[in-house]
């Protein structure tokens, strides 16, 4: 395979496939995380090399484990690897450890990680999967800095902690609050929309069949039984 | 006693409301939430759901995990004890109930790798809680997902009638509804705790 397709596999995660606003993937670590800078970097960064081992690992194992427990497989390798980022944080960056808490390990239900793992890495090469890792975690990484820099430097005031003089006195807290996460993630899709025309969305329908989970949790079955409620 | 476990669970149902204040589930949350029934039906997996985790998970975190210093292996084995746990009773419901099955039974599977199910019962060990207590935690993060879901169904099927700005249709303003239904429960923060003292 040529360089110039390498280098689309890795590029492709930052913005034409990014997993957090054209995907709309990893909703909630996105959501929770994005309140200051340093925080969502930690978490971007913590994802980036969990997407990136797992992915390495998955598509090394992809001819060896069979299909038929090949989620649960992948929960365990997925799990393994979290457990690791979450020890060596544990151990040597205890600040960021407290405050990523329960969302580091919740790494493991990452809509992201599993999705990436079973459309990409179960197919593909070592390598292309190892570079789809990287580029679709730094996507993350880059969705929740700018989110975050959005709501720490217009909610609190400042930017990875340090103070912006002029903008103290017209703070908008609710920014950093839980409704501000939902408005300003709306607004980002919005203009992301806006911007592509409203092409990206429609790759991607808002629905069960939309959950990275559905093609393994009896799609049609799920599905089927969803719009047969819908009609009714 | 009884006044802790009211306050638990007043806390988990309003103020730290797992959809609108903590952000766990949040993808069943903008999926399932077109229809009331289909809302109602997702809630109610989802409490039964996380009380059969915390029932499961609780005894393996104080029996195996804390007596034999296991406590780094508490994401691999909570994970795998709820998904096989998940599977389990969809088997069993529906070979035995077939009636529940169908109409709870399809939203089991999405449960499974769902954030506020395994949020849930991390969240109990860290908060320390007893038995009881963990339990009532976990009603309580049950019904508050339940009680967001229907509010969320009936703010949703107004949007979906009315004129947007074309960036705006489908998700975006399915979410800046969500930040205005979480502004309402952002008014109960310090409630809770001068309600019952």
């Amino acid at each position: 395979m040529n360089k110039e397709k390498r280098l689309s596999i890795l590029l492709k995660g930052f913005i034409k496939e990014n997993p957090v606003l054209v995907l709309i993937l990893g909703t909630c670590p996105t959501l929770a995380m994005s309140t200051s800078v340093i925080s969502a970097l930690a978490m971007g960064l913590s994802a980036t090399i969990v997407l990136f081992c797992s992915n390495v690992v998955i598509s090394l194992l992809r001819n060896i484990i069979p299909s038929q427990v090949r989620i649960p497989s992948y929960i365990v390798i997925i799990a393994g690897f979290v457990t690791m980022v979450q020890m060596l944080l544990h151990a040597y960056l205890p600040n960021l450890y407290a405050m990523l808490g329960v969302y580091l390990a919740l790494i493991v239900v990452n809509c992201i990680i599993l999705g990436r793992a079973e459309m990409y890495a179960s197919k593909n090469g070592v390598i292309n999967s190892a570079l789809d890792g990287i580029g679709m975690g730094l996507g993350f990484t880059l969705a929740l800095f700018l989110m975050a820099t959005i709501r720490e430097v217009f909610g609190n005031g400042s930017f990875a902690g340090i103070e912006i003089g002029f903008l103290q006195n017209y703070k908008i807290s609710i920014l950093t609050q839980a409704p501000g996460g939902f408005f300003v993630f709306g607004c980002m899709i919005a203009l992301v929309n806006k911007i592509t025309h409203g092409k990206a969305i429609k790759k991607k329908e808002f629905s069960c069949s939309g959950c990275p989970s559905a093609s393994f949790c009896h799609k049609d079955e799920c599905n089927n039984t969803l719009e047969e409620k819908e009609a009714n | 006693m009884f006044k802790t476990l009211i306050v638990i669970l007043m806390t988990s149902v309003l103020v730290n409301n797992y959809v609108l204040s903590k952000f766990l589930g949040i993808c069943p949350f903008l999926g399932v939430s077109k229809k009331l029934n289909q809302a109602v039906g997702m809630g109610l997996a989802v409490i039964f759901v996380m009380l059969l985790a915390t029932l499961v998970t609780y005894p393996i975190q104080h029996f195996l995990l804390d007596k034999f210093n296991l406590g780094y292996l508490q994401t691999i084995v909570f994970i795998l004890v709820i998904a096989a746990l998940v599977q389990l009773v969809e088997i069993i419901l529906k070979r035995y109930l077939p009636g529940l099955h169908r109409s709870l039974g399809v939203y089991l599977p999405l449960i499974t790798t769902n954030c506020a199910v395994l949020g849930v019962t991390i969240n109990n060990v860290n908060d320390g809680y007893n038995f009881i207590e963990s339990m009532v935690s976990s009603l309580g993060c049950g019904l508050g997902f339940l009680l967001a879901m229907v509010l969320f169904a009936g703010v949703r099927s107004r949007i979906e009638n009315s004129h947007i700005p074309n960036s705006f249709k489908g998700l975006p303003s399915t979410l800046i509804a969500a930040a205005i239904v979480s502004c309402a429960f952002f008014g109960f923060a310090g409630i809770v705790e001068h309600l019952f003292s």
